[in-house]
């Protein structure tokens, strides 16, 4: 891999790492408690203020995960971006007060065990393969 | 355990979206971001039935998942959905035709370990 196309993983990584979070955080201000009992209550939902902004920030990380995974291996890119589970936990402890046990935080360390096990291998394994 | 089913379907949609995602976008090569360009292949790809297929199983999903947030904690929605790394790898390795090695595997066993202890 060339280093132009190093840099733009990089870039692309880092987009990708840090809006899931952020909007993850976003749609959960928005949703909790709201009751969903009718297609209305969820039209008015993807509304919200709180929600319409985690749409806004998933929409940036789709896109950018999309263009990433155009030359990037799907089993590197996936659980590398799972970096993020740790700012979700993060911000699930102290933005929004909620009680993690241990074994919450142990499963958390273990998906991120995982990933850096994978962000270990190399980003594309079958060269040749694309049309 | 009504939780659990929506973790459910967030994940099997999650799995089908992204590996349509990938299969279509590999299809279609590396993307490059220049100014003109972009617009053209944006509505190439809007048009494109694997990637709009892609976006409908993301669609469910996303709804899955915001219902799940109505009802659990973040720092429990987001590790129970990674369960989908797993069923991701192995669609890698036999749809995809990825070489996935041991340390992928290794990291795949990882999280899976993680998502069963959220289930303790």
């Amino acid at each position: 891999m060339d280093a132009r196309l190093r840099w733009k993983t990089r870039f692309f990584l880092i987009l990708v790492i840090l809006t899931q979070p952020v909007g993850n955080l976003a749609l959960t201000l928005g949703m909790k408690h709201r009751p969903l009992s009718t297609p209305l209550d969820y039209l008015l939902a993807i509304f919200s203020p709180y929600v319409a902004l985690g749409i806004v920030f998933l929409v940036v990380w789709l896109l950018s995960r999309m263009a990433l995974l155009s030359w990037a291996d799907m089993s590197y890119v996936l659980p590398l971006t799972a970096v993020g589970y740790i700012a979700n936990a993060i911000l699930g402890r102290f933005v929004l007060q909620e009680r993690i046990s241990s074994t919450r935080w142990s499963g958390t360390l273990l998906i991120v065990a995982g990933t850096v096990l994978v962000g270990m291998t190399p980003p594309r394994t079958a060269s040749g393969r694309q049309p | 355990m009504r939780a659990w089913i929506l973790v459910g379907i967030v994940v099997a949609a999650t799995v089908a979206g992204d590996a349509l995602q990938s299969f279509e976008m590999k299809r279609q090569g590396e993307v490059h971001i220049r100014g003109g360009r972009l617009g053209s292949v944006a509505a190439a790809l809007a048009t494109n039935k694997y990637l709009i297929l892609a976006i409908f199983c993301m669609a469910v999903s996303f709804f899955a998942f915001i219902t799940l947030l109505s009802q659990s904690d973040l720092s429990f929605a987001v590790p129970a959905s990674a369960g989908s790394f797993v069923l991701e790898t192995v669609l890698a390795r036999f749809l995809l035709g990825e070489q996935v090695d041991f340390r992928r595997w290794v990291g795949a066993a990882l999280v899976a370990g993680g998502v069963a202890l959220l289930a303790v």
